[in-house]
């Protein structure tokens, strides 16, 4: 009895922010303006394909970058001192003790034509020995967009990834050198499969929220081309909301997301045995 | 459980307790004041005078200030929260819009004396309020065309240079469809607020051949990317130009030729509001000519306020950019309340523009 009342807040906190909202997504998607059933707003829906497959190829590139970074840095962290540990995570979430919007607009002002990186390469003589007369074009380019999803992200992948390397035991390491094992062998035919469920967690965390993000594509990718999380956006927050198609965005980009996860989940299992 | 319950029901109970109590003096009425941020008021950020305090002091009456970014965020608010706000600053078609759905008060004009001495004719019984009964204007301006003489060294007067491939990559545009459509419908020589889908689509075709030239679409951040030579030209408005003429003296501002927006601000009371009368004093306290100039020269628009003109300084007076010519206003139009079908197609295209490759 006593266990299960501390679950009680949870619970209705789960109900009402998680469960509630999504009874309403699902009841707009799949009704007409009176109320009636209708499945016309998924096919409304099916000229932003395009925008869906724009949305999770950036999310997609910032992921594998997120992972192809996160996890030699969350491996050569995990082997360290303890203290050196914490103090190394700390100055990873430092950036997150910052507001989300703050960070991203700090990108602005770095990728800006006239901005940081262009005026400290310009400064260098960088630009006179290449031959560049123009600055670079950073701002406003999918590039720049990546950048940001990468930035604000990456803290998300080396966390997991971490935490479960922490917990390898260095002894399985040695007694594979021991075995015979080459570096490659040790990272392919140890530390890979151990590590298997902190990649799958540092790559939901990344991806999911790149997929819907919309802050990032207006600010540093100058709204030219819109995102999935930009048009669930202008579809309920526009001068004239739509919630129908918003909902039925929203509920797509949910399914994907859990495709994605089911196929990753059963490739997690594969490995495992 | 019950423990539990109870355990809440303490809680709550002290809590209310403190919120009731928390405040110690003692005031006629509170007033929750709902104005653009930015800031969009004299209220003593930035070592302005705060004349919500004068008021404060003056009627023992509280302010609480709230801000808004969008008309329709402020209109979402006001829609689904009923009677919380005691007076509101929409833009024009935005208060024609609370008017035509029943969500303003009419305002009993003998508590806003000064309305009828203060305020100039032409800013009475506007479009937006034919017959003047939900709103007192509040401030003025026009959109232009901000640029940098550095980078543009042939003289602007025309929307057209927004498109002149010269500038490719160089053009900030506004990322709203109401005023980027604006932009195209005055070059195209149609209103702003016409419901002729035909002329709307072209304007479409237009803003879409527009997109190779423009850099990023942006609101609130063209003016800092202006200031720092980010981009070459950028659609903003009178007041913030002069401002950043002020910063950054490579910049000038311009105003087209085939006319543009007018865009106005106005006070109103939404529904419901509890303190009625008290919010019609305090539109009153704002309209005294010393107030109004104080706010006025906080936003940098012009004022619709005759007092308040008097004491400007001849320099602004005269000033083309600030206020310009009766010739020139006769040319712009302002924003009207368009049916939703309209502005849902509008905002469809829109979308299309921001969509396709």
């Amino acid at each position: 009895m006593k266990n299960k009342a501390l679950a009680i807040p949870h619970i209705v906190w789960s109900i009402v922010f998680i469960v509630v909202p999504l009874c309403f997504v699902l009841y707009f998607a799949f009704t007409a303006d009176d109320g009636s059933f209708t499945l016309s707003w998924f096919l409304e829906a099916g000229r932003f394909a395009g925008v869906f497959a724009r949305s999770l190829k950036l999310a997609l590139i910032a992921t594998v970058i997120c992972l192809v970074v996160g996890y030699p840095m969350a491996y050569i962290i995990s082997r360290t001192s303890w203290i050196t540990q914490k103090t190394l995570i700390m100055l990873i979430m430092l950036p997150m003790w910052m507001n989300f919007l703050l960070r991203t607009y700090a990108w602005m002002t770095l990728l800006e034509k006239n901005g940081i990186i262009n005026n400290i390469l310009e400064a260098l003589g960088i630009f006179n020995l290449l031959g560049i007369t123009e600055p670079l074009k950073m701002i406003n380019t999918e590039g720049a967009i990546i950048i940001g999803m990468v930035y604000n992200f990456l803290p998300f992948m080396i966390i997991p990834l971490y935490n479960i390397m922490v917990k390898i035991d260095n002894s399985l390491i040695e007694a594979s050198r021991d075995l015979g094992c080459n570096g490659f062998n040790v990272f392919r035919r140890v530390l890979l499969p151990l590590s298997v469920p902190g990649i799958i967690n540092g790559i939901t965390m990344v991806f999911v929220p790149a997929a819907s993000t919309f802050v990032i594509s207006q600010k540093l990718g100058g709204a030219k081309n819109m995102l999935i999380g930009d048009l669930i956006d202008i579809y309920f927050m526009g001068g004239e909301p739509n919630f129908h198609i918003g909902s039925v965005l929203s509920l797509i980009l949910m399914l994907i997301i859990l495709i994605c996860m089911a196929f990753m989940k059963q490739s997690d299992e594969e490995v495992m045995l | 459980m019950k423990k539990i319950i109870s355990y809440v029901l303490i809680l709550v109970s002290l809590f209310s307790f403190f919120a009731l109590t928390g405040c110690g003096k003692k005031y006629e009425a509170t007033l929750i004041v709902y104005n653009w941020g930015g800031p969009y008021m004299s209220e003593g950020s930035n070592d302005t005078v705060d004349l919500n305090k004068r008021f404060e002091e003056k009627y023992n009456v509280k302010i609480k200030y709230r801000t808004y970014d969008s008309n329709e965020a402020m209109y979402a608010k006001i829609k689904n929260g009923g009677a919380e706000y005691d007076i509101i600053i929409p833009s024009d078609y935005m208060v024609a819009r609370l008017i035509e759905e029943d969500l303003l008060e009419k305002l009993d004009f003998s508590n806003i004396p000064l309305f009828e001495t203060n305020i100039m004719d032409e800013f009475k019984n506007r479009d937006y309020d034919p017959k003047n009964e939900y709103s007192v204007p509040y401030s003025w301006g026009l959109v232009g065309i901000v640029y940098n003489k550095k980078l543009v060294k042939e003289p602007v007067d025309s929307y057209s240079i927004l498109w002149d491939k010269k500038y490719a990559d160089n053009v900030l545009m506004f990322n709203n469809p109401r005023d980027a459509f604006a932009v195209a419908q005055t070059l195209l020589g149609y209103s702003q607020n016409t419901t002729n889908k035909d002329e709307i689509k072209e304007c479409y075709d237009k803003l879409l051949a527009q997109k190779d030239v423009v850099q990023g679409y942006y609101m609130d951040e063209i003016y800092e990317k202006m200031i720092n030579e980010d981009a070459a030209i950028a659609t903003y408005y009178a007041g913030d130009a002069l401002v950043m003429m002020e910063e950054n003296e490579n910049l000038a501002f311009a105003y087209p030729k085939e006319g543009t927006n007018r865009f106005g601000d106005a006070f109103c009371i939404p529904k419901g509001s509890k303190n009625k009368k008290w919010a019609e004093t305090y539109i009153n306290f704002m309209l005294e000519g010393e107030n109004a100039l104080l706010n006025s020269e906080v936003t940098g628009y012009c004022t619709p306020n005759s007092a308040a003109f008097e004491l400007l300084d001849e320099e602004t007076k005269n000033n083309e950019l600030m206020y310009p010519s009766e010739d020139y206003l006769k040319k712009c139009e302002s924003f009207i309340h368009l049916p939703s079908e309209i502005n849902t197609y509008v905002q469809d295209l829109w979308i299309n523009i921001k969509t396709e490759d």
